[in-house]
């Protein structure tokens, strides 16, 4: 089992009622109501969260990065990643991740993760995302060709990595006449690569067939079954076994001391969600061309308020189905063996807190999470046989089939 | 008006391998209409209304509507090539181009390519050049409904074609077309950079139609349309929008008619 901690970084410091009063939060929201004193107070708090999970005994940090919106302060997952290559010693760096089509140069992203897996010691997980809607728009890349340029820049960052320069590439999006770059990853074949997820099948479908472990977002449990039901008839048709280590989820998990506590702070994980400020304006987080073909129907509808966002439930309704899960160590503890019992997965992320959660009762549930909850998963997962990438040793993916290793270290 | 209804027919073409829609009616004189950014419901009054006194044919852009999407369709010059190829398939001359907002970029590619190939050249609220006091108006950051309402003036005449409450089907074409439009003109958005310094060489005699109250693209395209095409005049029309041929039919085609006519 590899447990992991993260945090969406929210930057919570600004006028609320004038977030409300806007509505949809992320694209658009004027920036005069970012204020940068905050904004330096609140990166150096969420760096302390940090060097505090790996003392508690989290085994990796997810970062993860978001344009143009309070509910994620981090502008570049890699800034954050370069300084805790540095400030940390034995987590894993788990970056889920880079928005792959929002780069116009891929080979200057296989360098950067190049310099951090090195920096770090080989401790690096890349992991590649779409962006969301509002990043396309956020970052004026075309939303219509997200998918292809998804693939296409993992493609050159993987080829970056792995064959030997100088090479020539031509793609359709991407085309580098000279490819050479001077910093190489440390681990071989090649760092990691998960892939979260919440909601386009096509992304699953792309995990499974490369063989890369797929990252649920806080989706139902129903909904993550069928999630693995499709990853592993995907791996399945192209000759390979899915299982435990190819699976991950990321669980909203607030922990505190008392139970009205953990719940009152677990209602700041809709904060993003829209029941406070609104996060998802219907036309800017679906720009056309972005979606699966497949939603497009409900999608539209929702674009003119004829339904509600396909993605979001209701507080209650999240807390029932434990796509948040809050309480004491004591009452969490059950809910997460539901969790493992249910969908099997071999990577947990846990989201702690959001919002406006302070940073004391923030650091008290990173304690609590290290010191009670993470050793009582770990012999539930002992006990599940649900054995992490890492722990079973399973290929970085069905190209390169062997697991990663700094250089030098083992037998690959 | 009381005019006879034209009988309309429709085929599809085969063009650098995608499907072709194209709508055909009347008789005369060719023209070629084409169409907005949002796509075009199947009739108008304004395409009857250049039927009665002319050969007519509406294509659907590749990659709306019911034209097929060419997945390596790029740019709206590649647009303008596709179009010439099928007024070279439909064994046309003389012909004269009539474009709509969207269309009107196609039409102006087309004339900066082929500078004496047309017989008259209508740009009605054309995007494709760059405005340098205002903006053309940002499909991406409203819904499909608004973008369409924003294009009226008054908004009767948008219940008029579209009704009150648009199907989910129109919304879902909407989208289509809209997915298309960002596949060939998101950057720059809704314009040619390169376009204003080719249109020198257009010797096709030319009009600019704009309508007063057009809030997706300003008038102030309208007058650089005029001043960079060396035979054009701009005539702006009261009490419509971006949708002009929408909101002003008969007086639209009434216009359209009598320049295609001048000798």
């Amino acid at each position: 089992m590899h447990l992991m901690y993260f945090t969406e970084q929210p930057m919570s410091a600004y006028d609320a009622q004038a977030g409300r009063d806007f509505g949809a939060t992320a694209l658009m929201f004027s920036n005069t109501h970012f204020d940068p004193v905050a904004g330096s107070r609140l990166y150096n708090e969420y760096l302390e969260h940090y060097r505090l999970v790996e003392e508690v005994g989290f085994d990796g940090i997810m970062l993860n990065e978001h344009h143009n919106a309070p509910f994620c302060m981090q502008a570049k997952c890699n800034v954050f990643a370069s300084i805790l290559a540095a400030m940390t010693k034995r987590v894993k760096i788990v970056l889920l991740g880079n928005p792959l089509p929002l780069a116009d140069n891929p080979v200057r992203l296989a360098e950067e993760l190049a310099m951090i897996d090195m920096i770090s010691g080989g401790r690096l997980v890349s992991g590649f995302v779409r962006g969301g809607g509002q990043e396309q728009l956020a970052a004026g890349v075309n939303p219509a060709f997200n998918r292809e340029r998804f693939e296409e820049a993992h493609d050159l960052v993987v080829k970056a990595w792995t064959q030997v320069g100088p090479f020539r590439f031509e793609g359709t999006h991407y085309q580098h006449r000279v490819v050479n770059p001077w910093a190489v990853p440390l681990q071989k074949p090649h760092p990691r690569v998960w892939i979260p997820g919440v909601l386009s099948k096509e992304t699953i479908v792309w995990a499974a067939r490369t063989g890369y472990p797929y990252i649920a977002l806080s989706t139902a449990i129903d909904a993550t079954k069928k999630i693995w039901e499709l990853y592993d008839q995907v791996a399945g048709e192209h000759g390979h076994q899915g299982g435990p280590e190819f699976r991950g989820y990321l669980q909203r998990c607030h922990v505190a001391e008392t139970e009205d506590k953990a719940l009152a702070n677990a209602r700041q994980f809709m904060w993003m969600q829209g029941e406070f400020t609104g996060l998802a304006h219907p036309v800017w987080s679906t720009p056309s061309g972005y979606f699966s073909p497949s939603y497009r129907k409900a999608f539209v509808e929702f674009a003119v308020g004829r339904r509600s966002n396909p993605r979001g439930s209701a507080f209650d309704e999240q807390i029932q189905n434990q796509q948040i899960i809050a309480g004491t160590p004591k009452t969490v503890i059950p809910k997460l063996r539901r969790l493992l019992e249910e969908t099997r997965p071999s990577i947990v992320g846990f989201w702690g807190s959001d919002g406006f959660v302070s940073d004391r009762d923030a650091r008290t549930c990173i304690r609590l999470l290290g010191e009670e909850v993470l050793p009582a998963v770990r012999e539930i997962a002992k006990e599940l046989g649900l054995w992490s990438p890492f722990e079973a040793n399973s290929p970085v993916s069905w190209a390169f089939p062997q697991p990663a290793l700094p250089a030098g270290v083992g037998a690959s | 008006m009381n005019l006879p209804s034209p009988s309309w027919t429709s085929e599809t073409v085969s063009i650098a391998g995608a499907g072709l829609h194209v709508a055909r009616a009347g008789t005369g004189a060719p023209v070629l209409v084409l169409h907005h950014d949002v796509g075009s419901p199947e009739r108008l009054p304004f395409y009857d209304a250049l039927a009665c006194e002319f050969t007519v044919l509406v294509p659907s852009h590749p990659g709306y509507d019911k034209s097929e999407r060419p997945a390596w369709l790029r740019n709206v010059r590649d647009v303008a090539a596709v179009h010439q190829w099928l007024l070279a398939a439909s064994d046309l001359a003389d012909v004269s181009l009539v474009g709509l907002g969207f269309g009107g970029w196609i039409a102006a590619e087309m004339a900066s390519l082929a500078p004496r190939a047309f017989r008259r050249l209508v740009l009605v609220g054309a995007m494709g050049i760059k405005p340098e006091r205002g903006e053309i108006a940002d499909q991406a950051l409203v819904s499909y409904i608004d973008y369409v309402k924003l294009g009226f003036a008054d908004l009767g005449a948008y219940e008029r074609v579209y009704g009150a409450e648009p199907p989910t089907e129109t919304l879902e074409q909407w989208d289509l077309n809209r997915e298309m439009t960002f596949r060939i003109a998101w950057k720059p958005y809704m314009y040619n950079p390169t376009l204003p310094h080719l249109l020198g060489g257009v010797a096709t005699p030319s009009l600019i139609v704009w309508g007063r109250d057009d809030r997706v693209v300003p008038l102030e395209c309208g007058e650089r349309f005029a001043k960079a095409l060396p035979n054009a005049r701009l005539h702006v029309i009261e009490r419509a929008g971006h949708f002009v041929e929408m909101e002003r039919p008969d007086e639209l085609a009434r216009l359209v008619a009598d320049f295609v006519k001048t000798a």
